[in-house]
């Protein structure tokens, strides 16, 4: 396999010009846009403490808002699966190490298992489920099967968010960015060959889609 | 062969076997769809919690429920061992508690409260002498070939001593142990387990619940990695199934991340001191080992040392060492890994002693391994030295140039049995067109359903997507649990028996149609046509409508007639690793696997058990240990924190080459999931003794293993 | 995990207002990668958790020229590596955070989180106390303490500070301002961290009802910084060790320098020794290796960890030839 030449850094929020940065001297210059601001924040009054028992929790899940009554201590994930049934994202550490519970929060990833499911109240959830709809495959999930990036698949739809979220922020990624980037992902049975084969891949797929005008994900 | 009419097809003749094919069940995988027992919900359904002994050996003096049973949301709860019980391990199962919802369960095996009478216990076993101390050893056995005091006293030959050892490492599948089960009668249940034995488990359900095993069903479509560690029932199964008997509801209980990893697999350990000799042409003349292993409180395998090559003047003795951790399991290819490295690892110390490249060494000796298999290594060898670039890199013992990144070489090879296990295929073509092949056996990842479905395509000239496989389920005709690799063998023998059968029937069918005699007719290309006149054709749709409304159903078993598979498969590993002297950190640059398994169904997937081998390989070679702690006889990191398994960034450049062709394919077909993942340990330790020029003696190779034996010698 | 009530105040005051005088019974939760699972583990029980994720004038990360960076305490790790000043001014903080190889934690976890983040010696994360106490004895000297601390560990603490943006901070000279009941205060980072003494002490020296608000670091014009941890595998790990380095140059020369360790002692080791072999030196591979060598002069390994000595030294010496050659 050949290491290929990257973008360079990350895309930064700011990447102000030189004269951007000049006219911000100064003043303090924020660099970075507040997420999760479009969405309205959960009405309650500040400060007023909910639960230990069940509270009232609407969450946004795949652009559908769900009500639920859950304990606080609920995780995002245990109301994914257990209350909800949305069962891709898998639990396997529990303690945000493995990624096999990986979700967007504002087209952020997160582990799942380690968010509360109040705490997304007033965010955008996103599941594997949303990346299938109407049995469409997503370019990354069709590299997945063509690499064979997948053995018994437990660790998979973990890997195939992270590798979404991934590419989102590294549209043309080399293969050591690849191999960083999905760091915080693990799998037993040892799929790594086949899934960095598979992102390489997708990438240049979803570019291609992209350039052609079309949408995905 | 070719007299045989269930004969695999030759060279030329084979549509699918042996190609690139996707597995079938990818999309549903990839795409979040596919359901394991971790997934199920059932209506009602209860989830299980388990109260763990916090002790590694204690009695129970005292349990009280009273107060979780009052709590809400509580259904059912199963003292699983009571007062008087003895605890073995740290982990083991006390009580088992059904409530609405997870959390309300664990809140519930929180109010409970056990007494417990500590008692002495033993957790480590890397010191024989220790082990001997603490009176936990128990000798096992002694096998002795040849004359070795003889052998050793040969005048000139050269001999080298050492120490070696390859720690308890722990299965951590990702989709934990566990169960849910259902009551759908008095004496009927279904339970949705994560097993490698879907037909086996209703034999242990019927027995624990005293009910019929033809009343049991066991569900398992997708699981989550068992690696041996899931062809029991285990005790939580049970009680999962009682809890649901009490309440009346379905009961779901998967194991905990930390209990999955404190009982739910541990590999056996094994150490060995090693005395070996050679003559100053490297010829291998004596062997002795004193070797010794902990399995938990009951004993382990005993250690099939020497590996693979009979050395003609031998001695070994083997050691139990008991242990208060949770109890062994089988954990690929059990006790191959331990007994590679125990073997591999010395005799490439003997190499650097004789000033020899230890790939001749292994060269030479080859013709000590049983039956044809020191034909296959030569070859092997051959391979993987030239995929690993061995005559390029390779150099003496301990990188001499400067800077602190030394770059080494490790070689080693295996065997492994891997005959096809019975197996039972039910196979239909219905007069739609449609095929379909239902088998009690499971897919544990490795491919299974993908087989079965390649092996009926190629039968009946069909594109694999034609063929529905049915797995998963013990509704299904018996099969073999998926242990030690035979799944495939067995799987694709009695799958490829079938659809002879019922293509054959087929053929009978539509040859009074076509004018040409059924033995005349080939399936190829989605038509029946005859064999010297492809206009005379059907297409696979009309040969169907023929059936007149009748399908054809056969049967396939394998054990069965003709020669489909055989066993005995060898494999080289070849590790290139850069290791930083002053940090003691190994990196590896490529692994380079090479593997015989017979006649390959589906490239694509056996490649990637050699992949995800070759990964696994480098977890237990570089990171993976059970550490348990002395003090308080716990393990320290029942979790995926300090429990490391390798991560994506952490394997280098893969590199798998298949044999196949003439001398290989003849075999027929040969298991594969345990093979590949036997010496990467070997080689990695033989590679980073290659780049330091010192041997780190025990798995797994930490930073700190490297810097205590560079201080001892060694380039840096 | 128990249950507790939940409460997202949207201002600071009003968050300082919900926390409770004593420790144990309310905790703050941030990004939640560390308390969460603490919790999961019954290692903390609080009756209250207060989140402060709909604090907005906690988040953010602001330059200003002359006066630096200020990083509101709920500034995810993501937003700090992607930010063009930061980038720019401190790239030492990029590659920190790139150093956690987990993208999910750079988008959960905070900056304020992960500098008041709990240890995670595995004695405590099992439950026998942070001073990893049994039967009256203390566990890891005669325990397996292979990742435990090889400086400050005369006892009863014997954990590391596992924090990766502590020591970088403090090299930077980084200050804290901390808002309570009765208003704000501003320490250095350094004085945010200390070694408990006794059962009940934290490692921390913020009250119980206190809040990081916001980590002021000074502009960073002619410091040249780096960081180099240890760590046995690529992919989201622990390190073994841990240091960062700024170096304030006059020519070729040291002015002055600053020398921090990770994971080697119960709060980041702000190594005078290490500090004191670079000033007013020319930085060679010599003067790397001669400060390794007094960054752990004073070591005194556990029976299991003196492979971390060794480490500490290398990571010293990369960190400071990686500053030399203008930072990375
Ligand atoms: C597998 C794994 C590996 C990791 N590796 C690393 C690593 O290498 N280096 C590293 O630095 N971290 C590591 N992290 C730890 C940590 O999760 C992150 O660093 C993260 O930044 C912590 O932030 P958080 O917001 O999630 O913390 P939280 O869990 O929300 O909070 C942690 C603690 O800080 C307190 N706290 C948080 N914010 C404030 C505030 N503003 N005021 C007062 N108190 C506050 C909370 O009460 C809590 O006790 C790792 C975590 C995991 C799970
Ligand atoms: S299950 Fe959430 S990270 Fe492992
Ligand atoms: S495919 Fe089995 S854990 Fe990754």
């Amino acid at each position: 396999m050949k290491t290929k030449r990257g973008q360079g850094p990350e895309k930064g929020t700011g990447n102000v010009s030189r004269r951007d940065f000049l006219r911000g001297a100064g003043v303090a210059v924020s660099g970075t846009l507040l997420v999760g601001e479009s969405m309205a924040e959960p009405a309650e009054a500040s400060g007023q403490a909910r639960g230990p028992g069940e509270v009232p929790v609407t969450l946004r899940i795949n652009g559908e808002a769900r009500q639920l009554d859950l304990e606080p201590r609920v995780t995002l994930l245990d109301a994914l699966r257990d209350r909800l049934g949305i069962t891709g994202a898998k639990k396997v550490c529990d303690r945000a190490t493995c990624g096999a519970c990986t979700v967007l929060l504002d087209d952020e990833p997160v582990y799942a298992c380690t968010v509360l499911a109040i705490e997304a109240e007033g965010h955008n959830v996103t599941t594997i489920e949303h990346f299938s709809k109407g049995g469409q495959l997503h370019p990354v999930m069709k590299a997945f099967v063509d690499h064979d990036a997948q053995q018994c698949g437990f660790c998979t739809p973990g890997f195939v968010m992270a590798s979404i979220a991934f590419l989102k922020n590294h549209p043309n990624p080399s293969l050591e960015e690849v191999e960083k980037g999905l760091g915080g992902n693990l799998c037993r049975c040892g799929t790594y060959h086949g899934i960095r084969l598979a992102v390489l891949e997708a990438a240049k797929t979803m570019t291609a889609q992209d350039e052609g005008g079309s949408i995905h994900g | 062969m070719a007299s045989c009419k269930y004969a695999w097809p030759p060279v030329g003749h084979r549509g699918l076997i042996g190609q690139s094919i996707s597995r079938i069940d990818g999309p549903a995988k990839s795409s979040g769809r596919a359901k394991y027992t971790y997934d199920v919900k059932l209506p009602g359904m209860l989830y299980g919690a388990c109260l763990r002994s916090a002790y590694a050996h204690a009695k129970i003096t005292a349990v009280d429920t009273s107060a979780a049973a009052k709590m809400p949301g509580v259904k059912g709860i199963r003292v699983i061992q009571g007062v008087g019980k003895e605890i073995q391990w740290a982990g083991d199962e006390i009580v088992e508690v059904a409530a609405t919802t997870e959390q309300a369960a664990q809140d519930a095996v929180r109010a409970i409260k056990v007494e417990y009478q500590q008692l002495p216990f033993f957790v480590n076993e890397a010191n024989l002498q220790k082990d001997q101390a603490a009176s936990r050893t128990k000798p096992a056995s002694e096998l002795k070939v040849g004359d070795p005091d003889k052998a050793f006293a040969e005048d000139g030959v050269v001999i080298h001593e050492g120490h070696y050892g390859v720690p308890v490492i722990t299965h951590c599948c990702l989709e934990a142990h566990g169960h849910a089960t259902e009551w759908t009668g008095p004496k009927n249940l279904r339970t949705h387990s994560s097993t490698q034995g879907v037909s086996a488990l209703p034999m242990q359900f019927a027995e624990a619940l005293n009910i019929p095993s033809a009343n049991v069903e066991v569900i398992c479509q997708y699981m989550g990695g068992g690696f041996g560690s899931k062809f029991q029932m285990d005790r939580w199964g049970q009680y999962t199934a009682l809890l649901a008997k009490d309440t009346g509801k379905p009961v779901k209980y998967l194991l905990e991340r930390a209990a999955e990893q404190e009982v739910a697999g541990c590999r056996p350990s094994g150490f060995a001191r090693v005395k070996v000799a050679a003559r100053k042409d490297g010829t291998l003349t004596a062997w002795e080992s004193e070797c010794w292993g902990t399995g938990g409180p009951g004993p382990s395998g005993i250690l099939p040392i020497p590996y693979v090559l009979d050395i003609p003047n031998r001695i070994r003795r083997h050691t139990f060492v008991s242990t208060n951790i949770g109890p062994s399991r089988a954990w690929r290819a059990p006790n191959h890994p331990q007994s590679c490295l125990l073997t591999m690892a010395p005799l490439d110390d003997l190499a650097a002693k004789l000033n020899m490249d230890p790939l001749e060494l292994l060269m030479k000796n080859a013709h000590l391994a049983p039956e044809n298999l020191g034909k296959v290594y030569r070859e092997e060898l051959q391979k993987a030295a030239e995929l690993a670039e061995w005559s390029k890199l390779w150099h003496p013992r301990g990188e001499k140039t400067s800077g602190h990144l030394k770059r080494g070489l490790g070689v080693s090879f295996h065997t492994w049995g891997g005959r096809g296990h019975v197996s039972n295929c039910l196979f239909s073509i219905e007069p739609d067109g449609s095929v379909v092949a239902e088998l009690g056996s499971q897919d544990l990842g490795t491919g299974t359903r993908t087989v079965i479905a390649v092996v009926a395509a190629d039968t009946l000239g069909l594109p694999v997507g034609a063929v529905t496989v049915k797995i998963g389920d013990s509704r299904y005709p018996y099969d073999g649990p998926s242990g030690g690799s035979t799944t495939v063998g067995g799987v694709s023998a009695s799958t490829r028996r079938a659809a002879v059968d019922a293509r054959d029937s087929l053929f009978a069918a539509v040859a009074p149609a076509l004018g040409v005699p059924a033995d005349q007719l080939v399936a190829v290309g989605g038509t029946i046509q005859a064999k010297n006149d492809p206009t005379k054709r059907l297409s696979w749709k009309q040969a169907c409508a023929k059936l007149g409304g009748r399908k054809i159903q056969t049967t396939g078993k394998n054990p069965g007639e003709c020669m489909l598979g055989s066993s005995g498969v060898g494999g080289v590993t070849a590790a290139d690793v850069s290791v930083d002297v002053e940090t003691g950190l190994v990196r590896i640059n490529r692994m380079v696997a090479v593997q015989d398994c017979g006649l390959i169904i589906d490239m694509k997937t056996a490649k990637s058990q050699c992949y995800g081998a070759l990964i696994m390989g480098i977890g237990y070679s570089l990171f993976e240990e059970k550490i348990m702690d002395n003090i308080t006889g716990r393990m320290l990191n029942p979790n995926m924190e300090f429990y490391k398994l390798c991560s994506l960034p952490d394997i280098g450049e893969l590199v798998v080459h298949m044999m196949t062709g003439p001398g290989y394919d003849e075999r027929g077909v040969i298991g594969l999931g345990e093979p590949p993942v036997i010496s990467p340990g070997a080689a990695i330790s033989n590679a980073v003794a290659n780049a330091i020029g010192v041997r780190v003696p025990t798995l797994p190779i930490t930073p700190e293993k490297v810097l205590a034996a560079l201080a001892k010698g060694g380039v840096a | 995990m128990e249950r507790f009530e939940y409460a997202s105040p949207v201002s600071r005051k009003e968050a300082v207002g919900l926390l409770a005088e004593t420790w144990g019974e309310t905790e703050i939760l941030a990004g939640g990668t560390d308390v969460l699972s603490r919790m999961k583990d019954y290692v903390s029980t609080p009756k209250r958790l207060v989140s402060l994720k709909r604090i907005k004038d906690l988040k953010g990360v602001h330059y200003a020229p002359g006066h630096g960076l200020r990083i509101g305490s709920m500034a995810t790790l993501r937003e700090i590596k992607v930010n063009t000043y930061v980038q720019r001014y401190y790239p030492a903080l990029v590659d920190t955070a790139n150093l956690i190889r987990s993208q999910q934690l750079h988008s959960m976890g905070t900056i304020g989180g992960s500098l008041l983040q709990r240890p995670r010696c595995w004695y405590y994360r099992l439950g026998y106390g942070l001073l990893a106490q049994y039967e009256g004895k203390s566990l890891p000297p005669e325990g397996d303490n292979r990742y435990h601390a090889i400086l400050g560990n005369s006892g009863p603490a014997y954990f590391t500070s596992p924090s990766t943006f502590a020591p970088i901070l403090i090299a930077l000279e980084a200050r804290v301002e901390l808002l309570g009941p009765s208003g704000s205060r501003t320490i250095p980072l350094e004085k945010l961290f200390t070694t408990p003494t006794k059962t009940g002490e934290r490692e921390h020296t913020l009250h119980p009802n206190e809040i990081v608000t916001e980590i002021l670091v000074p502009p960073a014009g002619g410091i040249r910084s780096a960081v180099h941890e240890i760590r046995q595998k690529e992919g989201l790990d622990w390190a073994l060790t841990a240091a960062a380095v700024a170096l304030h140059m006059k020519d070729n020369t040291v002015r002055s320098a600053r020398v921090v360790l990770g994971q080697v002692a119960p709060v980041p080791w702000d190594s005078q020794e290490a500090a004191h072999a670079l000033v007013g030196k020319t930085l060679s591979e010599q003067v790397a290796e001669a400060a390794g060598k007094a960054a752990v002069s004073e070591a005194t390994p556990l029976s299991m960890n003196g492979y971390k000595v060794q480490l500490t030294r290398v990571a010293v010496k990369r960190a400071v030839l990686q500053a030399a050659k203008g930072g990375a």
